[in-house]
């Protein structure tokens, strides 16, 4: 039953047998060392370690966006300036994460490939609110490092391709450090230690019947917003031409990146139209 | 099970051997090929929903005949071989030849130490940067691995197709024109016409971005095949379909 980490040149009896198409299950009974979860030494106490920070996501007509800022820190200290912080993770969903940045990467290319992983197995894509229970069981295995400081939070985005009305089909999921998970039906949420900021400005200017690129304006906004009174949360670099990373989802193009011109000419956009004359 | 008096090593294989072949022979066939744009399979498939025809990883496309329940198992165990590489690695670390290998050497030992041996024959493709860099390997019941340079036939009625096949296939094709010599071949195994036959179509399509591997089906199969249909009068020469399509 030991699995076979460098030679491959034998299958192990327990990957013939059927049984879960889950690829966290099966790497918890065949190598559990490689879980992102689970390894931390009793009494850890936090470590200077780099952080996530302002995630947010907004519902528009026809689908879903969520965007993040580009910067950890360590302390007081920038740690790096053009960390992505929000993903694909398949076809129709996408995730950003706030927390412990080097647990929170392994995380999403952990959930990344348990989306791939079932839909290989079992030749049909998770439902949404299936994706949206991984992420939450994912998050819940990752509770013991919590505790210990090592907190990651995702917020997850979806276009749910079997909602009723298209134009209300993209979905916005919470999660808190117990894997529990909620909906948000307002059709914007933030989550970071810059959240505060970026849900007041997204409150004030958040449109349910705008389109996307009124949604990416609004992201931008809010983000910049955060920044300004976030000393975690970066704002557009306009010397190093670093700007939020922007996914959105819908029905059509599925999720995409949206291009980093168009994310520089909002952002210098907002810059202008926020700049004293 | 009760043990025979005595059996040589010889005739045990032979019946071992005998009776995967025989498995094997019962279904209908599979062919894949290289074209222009990557690697074609052509599946003939009553179901839509139990396929011969899937994906292993982001360039490695998995093809199989015989018992469903055994390739199915075999499909099941490359998948999770390749995701737990790619994450323990890297995505690029994942390839065809060691999975192969892999498969290879656990028929073989199916084979030799099993009652019964996996009544399968399988190929593994995985398509390169480039028409000519794509690779095909073929495993058989017993664990010998084939690495064939453009196609593979495999399964019933493999040995007519493969002649046909011979005869027919183009170097550096199109879709559409691999498509219409696969279907061809298929016709010399066993004539049916384009309606009455059950196609399981899939590419790996190098020029996808990540995950090449694509499904063709509904609509576009059709349209992709009425695209190459040979002019009416051509049709004439088909074989007369006197034996009954299997």
């Amino acid at each position: 039953m030991e699995h076979n980490t460098h030679t491959g040149a034998a299958l192990p009896a327990a990957y013939l047998t059927p049984g879960t198409s889950s690829f966290v299950d099966f790497l918890r009974a065949q190598a559990p060392e490689l879980l992102p979860f689970n390894r931390i030494a009793p009494g850890a106490r936090p470590l200077e370690l780099a952080h996530g920070t302002t995630i947010v996501a907004v519902a528009y007509k026809g689908g879903v966006l969520i965007a993040g800022d580009r910067r950890a820190t360590q302390g007081n200290v920038i740690a790096h300036r053009d960390m992505d912080k929000v993903y694909v993770t398949d076809e129709y969903s996408a995730v950003g994460i706030a927390g412990t940045a080097g647990l929170a990467v392994e995380m999403v290319r952990l959930y990344q490939l348990e989306l791939e992983h079932y839909e290989k197995l079992e030749g049909v894509t998770i439902t949404l609110d299936g994706k949206a229970n991984r992420l939450g069981a994912m998050i819940k295995g990752n509770l013991e490092a919590a505790m210990a400081g090592l907190a990651v939070l995702p917020l997850f985005v979806g276009f749910d391709t079997d909602a009723p009305d298209p134009d209300r089909a993209g979905r916005i999921v919470t999660y808190d450090v117990t894997g529990g998970r909620f909906e948000e039906r307002a059709g914007y949420h933030s989550i970071g230690s810059g959240s505060v900021f970026a849900k007041g400005s997204l409150k004030k200017l958040y449109d349910p019947d705008g389109d996307q690129d009124a949604a990416v304006r609004t992201a931008i906004e809010a983000l910049y917003d955060a920044a300004d009174d976030d000393s975690a949360t970066s704002g557009p670099d306009l010397v190093r031409r670093i700007f939020p990373v922007v996914i959105t989802v819908d029905g059509l193009n599925g999720a995409l990146r949206v291009a980093d011109e168009t994310t520089a000419a909002v952002s210098e956009a907002v810059v202008a139209d926020r700049t004293r004359g | 099970m009760t043990m025979p008096l005595y059996a040589s090593a010889e005739q045990v294989m032979r019946d071992r051997s005998e009776l995967a072949r025989k498995g094997i022979a019962k279904g209908r066939s599979v062919v894949v090929l290289t074209y222009t744009d990557g690697v074609l399979f052509v599946a003939e498939n009553t179901s839509s929903t139990l396929r011969k025809v899937s994906e292993i990883y982001d360039r490695i496309g998995f093809a199989a005949v015989g018992r469903y329940s055994e390739f199915e198992s075999l499909r099941i165990a490359g998948v999770r071989h390749a995701d737990l590489r790619g994450y323990q690695y890297d995505r690029a670390d994942v390839n065809a030849r060691s999975l192969a290998n892999a498969f290879a050497s656990l028929l073989g030992s199916i084979f030799t130490e099993q009652i019964k041996p996996f009544e399968v024959e399988v190929c593994l493709a995985e398509v390169g940067p480039s028409y000519g860099t794509d690779q095909l390997y073929r495993n058989t019941y017993d664990g010998s691995i084939f690495d064939e340079p453009k196609y593979v036939v495999m399964g019933g009625q493999a040995e007519a197709i493969s002649n046909a096949l011979k005869e027919s296939f183009q170097d550096d094709a199109a879709l559409a024109d691999a498509l219409r010599v696969a279907v061809n071949a298929f016709d010399a195994g066993s004539p049916a016409t384009n309606g009455e036959r059950s196609l399981e179509v899939a590419v790996l399509d190098r020029k996808r971005s990540r995950r090449a591997f694509r499904r063709i089906q509904g609509a576009v199969l059709e349209e992709l095949l009425a695209s190459t249909k040979p002019a009416p009068a051509a049709e004439e020469s088909a074989e007369e379909p006197e034996k009954p399509a299997e």
